[in-house]
């Protein structure tokens, strides 16, 4: 019979660190998915979740168990991922690159008609994959909780560590900074 | 160029392409490695320093002694002596020092 997240633990917790990897190969999946909306190199995706189940194994002791093991895992993930995005600000502000002939295409297409350009395009995904990079640290953690995997402000709240009210501003200061990447390519483009 | 709807179309492209979950083959094992590792390192890290230092100075030391060996090869050497001169070298040097015994 598989032991409960509660049974292994308490197992790691009185000396048992073995107990540790079912709770790995049980949440990784998740992990690495959370890890990859913030990293696009593969090997800093495994850099991410390596140091988040590094650090859940050394804080264990402070999770208390009113939640599920889960939550606090991803509670984890997330700041991890966002100290992440922060330690790798320098990077990306220098490394904006040209659009693509299929990005500029999709654009194009967009502004003779923009009901035809397909949210299922590959090139909508880099496009997008290319403004998310733009976007500072707190930025682009608040429109990848709030707009992408859509999470309700309180959720990213508790998430996040911020309160309610800082959610909300970052979240108008978020969308305000992504649609101004937006002008600034278009006007590059069009204008 | 409709800022708005492009911004809402390419968030729907986002949404739309959910990131892998994939994991490397034993990814576990990796992290498990490194998780019961750190003890063990920090004592064989400290031996392996301790055991490299510990060479470094018989080394320097083995040189420095043949050095001194060869340095006065037929001399006797009284060490006494050696001793006294060193400390009193001072003495003898400093011109203050010398009257050191009219001021007193």
């Amino acid at each position: 019979m598989e032991s409960t997240d509660s049974e292994l633990i308490a197992a790691v917790l009185k000396g048992d660190p073995a107990s540790f990897e079912p709770l790995i190969q049980k949440y990784q999946p998740r992990v690495f998915a959370t890890a990859r909306r913030y990293a696009r190199r593969e090997s800093e995706v495994e850099d991410i979740v390596q140091e988040i189940f590094i650090k859940a194994f050394q804080k264990l002791s402070s999770f208390r168990g009113e939640a599920p093991f889960e939550h606090w895992l991803m509670r984890l993930a997330v700041r991890t991922c966002y100290d992440f995005l922060r330690g790798h600000q320098r990077n990306r502000e220098t490394a904006f690159t040209e659009l693509s002939e299929l990005e500029t295409a999709w654009l194009d297409r967009f502004v003779v008609q923009p009901d035809t350009a397909s949210e299922s395009a590959s090139a909508a995904r880099d496009l997008v994959n290319k403004i998310l990079e733009q976007l500072s640290p707190p930025a682009r953690l608040v429109i990848t909780l709030l707009e992408i995997e859509e999470r309700s402000v309180k959720e990213i709240a508790a998430l996040t560590g911020w309160s309610v009210p800082l959610v909300k501003v970052r979240a108008f200061r978020a969308r305000a900074e992504m649609r101004k990447i937006l002008g600034r390519i278009s006007r590059d483009k069009y204008v | 160029m409709n800022l708005q709807k492009l911004q809402e179309k390419l968030l729907a492209a986002a949404r739309l392409n959910a990131p892998s979950e994939q994991v490397p083959f034993a990814f576990e094992k990796r992290i498990m490695a490194h998780l019961t590792r750190p003890l063990a390192d920090a004592w064989s890290f400290w031996g392996r320093s301790l055991w490299r230092a510990a060479a470094a100075c018989v080394v320097a030391m083995a040189l420095l002694g043949g050095w001194s060996f060869r340095a006065t090869p037929n001399e006797k050497i009284d060490l006494g002596q050696d001793f006294e001169n060193t400390v009193f070298a001072a003495l003898d040097e400093h011109p203050s020092l010398n009257s050191y015994e009219e001021t007193w």
